[in-house]
């Protein structure tokens, strides 16, 4: 039962999203890929998540003073319940390539606010967007530019602006690292107020032009006596800028690439695709929103289905998704913001500036083992409404055969692809039980047989992609 | 290391957050230590005294009766060059010996790579705890991650036996290499077996496991008998790793400290104890370590990030004594209000893996430094 349409829509709803419901397929089959699509890019139908109606049951997570390890509990909130799913991808996605994180910062909120942030500029003009986190004050505070002044300069912010957030290494020389971050001079953070007995204050940012160096520069070959804005100006024209964007873009949303450091020195998987995303990104003035257009309606987009490991947040944020029951603020949701960090991805906490090391990276056999306990718990319990509703989806095909019980489970878990090994041994486990039957007497049995299939079904490697 | 001999095991249990070393080891003859803590120190009534001009928390009272058998060894002004003073970023430098690059292969992982380059046991390594620290990842080296030993295992969540046996059957041959599926698929595979491997391993070990010892209800105490239960379920385990925390006392200091320090010296003392009782503790050291000490002059309630701080190495085979030097607290030789290491944690860890897991330090460490002979 191959169905191209249901599948691709499936595919951008995974990457695009964090999967949906075989309900929500079926009427996103009806509206179309394209109608679909700009949805994702602009949505008006549907809801974002309310961050005041989950504050108002966990009074706990406003502006934790403490890190009790659960300070992704909000943000977790809001991609099990946005409808802008796209949104909240592309917060994701900046939090991946502009990675700050908890372990210094040691104010939740503050990230927290960088990652609101990205959801909200995040499809738009790349360049507001640098110019942005220039003055976020979790950034200024992690890259040290308050402490990089006219009298004495540090190159960290400089350095990672155009290493990791814009150009990618070899790219720039260490006189231009030294003037990009002499132009940043005088961004800093607003004095702060220490924290209280009670909750943290905000942060603020500042402009101190007594202490902006307004010297003159020289940067990747232009010379002026150039502020922040003006080197962000250049960052945005360099066609390094473009295809490092462009790589990263094609990383997080289409397919595994190798891990960002060694881009420098290896070509692109697909390097046509970089060329056709980094030049719409120069076309359309980097607007990110118009690169996803294009990318989202290519080729080379829709044939990577399966092409990459999921990460630890898509695993959690998809499982539950899909199983469902979490939408009311539940009072698990602090225990459950931790699951990612567990499998390897601490949300609001990336182990580095570098952010996480994705596709098969992901993976280790204490990560694995958690991946699988956490996705067979939560499949495994059909009295999730997702899991019941999957339930009821096998029951309408009346009584069924192994193979047609196990295809009827991968198609309702995706549809899903498996090898043909995976197959026989799931169809080899189906039949020990016999014919899948329903009826007063066997309903009971059968769900729990549909749980457990659906267990094993994301026990296999193959439920590990996206 | 005779053949007749056990292996070599060693334990890490790190004080994540920071620990105060100076309420830790306590410069009690100092001057200059009570002028710059008015309001996070220690009384001299208090502390407990191990020679003329140090003394120990006062809730370290276990690990003083160690000391006093030259159990312990006392690593004085342990770190690197520049400390950054982030948590993560020190922490990380702790775990992959890489100071000035972010480095992503742990140090312990690449000793169980040299351990065990065949991969023969999958539990060479055994951390205790949720999260999988960067210590002991090494693309390719297992790791056993064991949350809680009772539990541990791969679809755990399924309570009926008869069932769950048959699934993790099913499991092991979807798992199975098959030709052609590709590189990651074949990664996936083989981790997924080993994951496998390794619980169905560990799970004989709280079976095995008997003691007088009673641990207290505490994390780190839960976490180190889990140690113990492993250990002495003679697995081949080379390598326990574990923390406690968290030491980051901006505020608060006195009374954190004091309930963190007494739950990890009791849950050692016990953890040592338990293993002598089975007459299984003399191959077994134990490294305590944590990211970075704390600022000299105390922020009035707590203490906030510094540089210097002092290790820990404890366990039968351990010169006990005190290595190294405590860091000068003159302001003149402090920097930016910290203690300037004079211990560089490459040279301890070279110690560890030369002197007791006979391994070449060289290349895990990235260089030479000098090494405190605790063992």
């Amino acid at each position: 039962m191959v169905n191209e349409e249901l599948n691709l829509m499936a595919h951008l709803m995974r990457r695009a999203g964090f999967g949906a419901t075989r309900e929500e397929l079926e009427v996103l089959v009806e509206k179309g890929y394209e109608a679909t699509l700009e949805e994702l890019l602009d949505p008006q139908a549907e809801e974002p998540a309310h961050r005041d109606e989950f504050l108002r049951y966990h009074p706990g997570f406003w502006k934790p003073i403490t890190s009790p390890g659960m300070g992704s509990a909000p943000w977790l909130h809001d991609l099990i319940n946005s409808g802008h799913v796209l949104e909240e991808k592309i917060a994701l996605f900046w939090h991946q390539v502009f990675a700050t994180g908890q372990s210094k910062i040691d104010h939740w909120h503050e990230i927290m606010r960088q990652v609101d942030m990205f959801r909200e500029k995040g499809m738009g003009d790349y360049r507001a967007l640098l110019v942005e986190l220039a003055r976020n004050p979790a950034m200024i505070f992690w890259l040290d530019n308050c402490d990089n002044h006219a009298y004495a300069v540090n190159e960290n912010w400089g350095r990672e602006l155009l290493e990791l957030f814009s150009m990618g290494v070899d790219n720039y020389t260490e006189d231009d690292v030294r003037d990009c971050s002499r132009a940043f001079t005088g961004w800093t953070l607003a004095p702060t107020i220490p924290r209280n007995a009670h909750g943290r204050h905000d942060w603020g940012f500042e402009y101190r032009d007594e202490d902006h160096d307004d010297g003159e520069k020289t940067f990747l070959g232009h010379t002026g006596q150039f502020n922040g804005e003006e080197i962000i100006d250049i960052v945005c024209q360099q066609d390094a800028t473009a295809r490092f964007i462009a790589r990263h873009l094609y990383n997080f949303f289409v397919a595994d690439e190798t891990q960002v450091p060694s881009w420098s020195n290896t070509t692109p998987i697909d390097p046509d695709a970089i060329d056709t995303l980094a030049k719409a990104f120069q076309e359309h003035h980097y607007d990110i929103r118009s690169v996803l257009r294009v990318l989202f309606n290519s080729d080379f987009f829709k044939n990577a289905q399966f092409a990459k490991i999921k990460s630890p947040a898509e695993l959690v944020v998809g499982t539950l998704r899909l199983v469902g029951g979490f939408e009311f603020p539940s009072p698990g949701i602090g225990n459950l913001s931790k699951e990612p960090g567990y499998m390897g991805q601490e949300l609001l906490n990336p182990p580095s500036v570098e952010g996480w090391h994705t596709g098969p990276e992901w993976i280790n056999s204490g990560a694995l083992m958690k991946r699988i306990n956490f996705t067979a718990d939560m499949v495994g319990d059909v009295t999730k409404p997702g899991v019941s509703a999957i339930v009821g989806r096998v029951k309408a095909q009346g009584d069924l055969s192994s193979e047609n019980f196990v295809d009827a489970c991968l198609d309702l878990m995706g549809p899903m692809e498996v090898t043909d090994d995976t197959r026989r041994e799931l169809v080899e486990h189906a039949s020990e039980s016999g014919t899948l039957s329903w009826g007063a007497n066997s309903d009971e049995v059968s769900a729990e047989r549909v749980g457990e299939m659906l267990q094993l079904i994301v026990s296999t490697r193959e439920y590990q992609y996206t | 290391m005779t053949s007749t001999k056990k292996d070599p095991v060693l334990v890490v249990l790190q004080l994540s957050g920071g620990n105060d070393y100076l309420n830790t080891v306590i410069p009690y003859t100092d001057p200059l230590y009570r002028d710059n803590r008015p309001g996070v120190h220690i009384n001299d009534n208090e502390l407990l005294k191990i020679d003329g001009n140090l003394g120990l928390h006062p809730s370290m009272g276990s690990i003083v009766d160690m000391y006093n058998r030259n159990d312990v060894a006392i690593i004085h002004g342990v770190g690197y060059p520049n400390s950054p003073r982030s948590h993560f970023r020190s922490m990380d430098i702790w775990h992959t010996c890489e100071p000035d690059r972010v480095g992503t292969e742990g140090w312990l992982g690449l000793a169980a790579r040299d351990i065990d380059p065949d991969k023969e046991n999958v539990v060479t390594v055994v951390s205790m705890g949720p999260s999988v620290f960067r210590a002991i990842t090494v693309p390719g080296v297992p790791v056993a991650c064991v949350n809680n030993l009772d539990e541990y295992g791969l679809l755990t969540g399924i309570d009926n036996e008869q069932r769950r046996d048959k699934i993790l059957n099913r499991f092991t041959r979807m798992y199975a290499p098959a030709v052609g599926t590709g590189q990651v698929m074949d990664f996936l595979g083989e981790t997924g077996l080993e994951a496998m491997k390794g619980a169905d391993i560990l799970k004989v070990a709280p079976d095995k496991y008997s003691s007088s010892v009673e641990y207290a209800d505490t994390p780190i105490a839960k976490k180190l008998k889990g140690i113990a239960q492993v250990h002495l379920a003679d697995l081949g385990t080379r390598i326990f790793y574990c923390d406690h925390g968290s030491f980051d006392s901006h505020a608060n200091q006195l009374g954190l400290h004091t309930s963190l320090w007494k739950d990890v010296s009791e849950a050692v003392s016990d953890f040592f104890a338990d293993l002598k009782e089975h007459g299984e503790g003399e191959n077994v050291i134990m490294l305590l370590f944590s990211e970075f000490g704390r600022r000299v002059r105390d922020n009035g309630l707590g203490t906030d990030h510094g540089a210097g701080g002092a290790a820990f190495v404890i366990g039968d085979q351990v010169k006990g004594g005190q290595y190294g030097e405590y860091p000068s607290l003159k302001a003149e030789d402090l920097q930016q209000g910290d203690l300037v290491p004079n211990m560089d944690f490459r040279g301890l860890y070279s110690t560890v893996l030369e002197n007791w897991m006979s391994l070449d330090a060289k290349p895990i460490v990235k260089g030479t430094f000098e090494k405190p002979l605790f063992v």
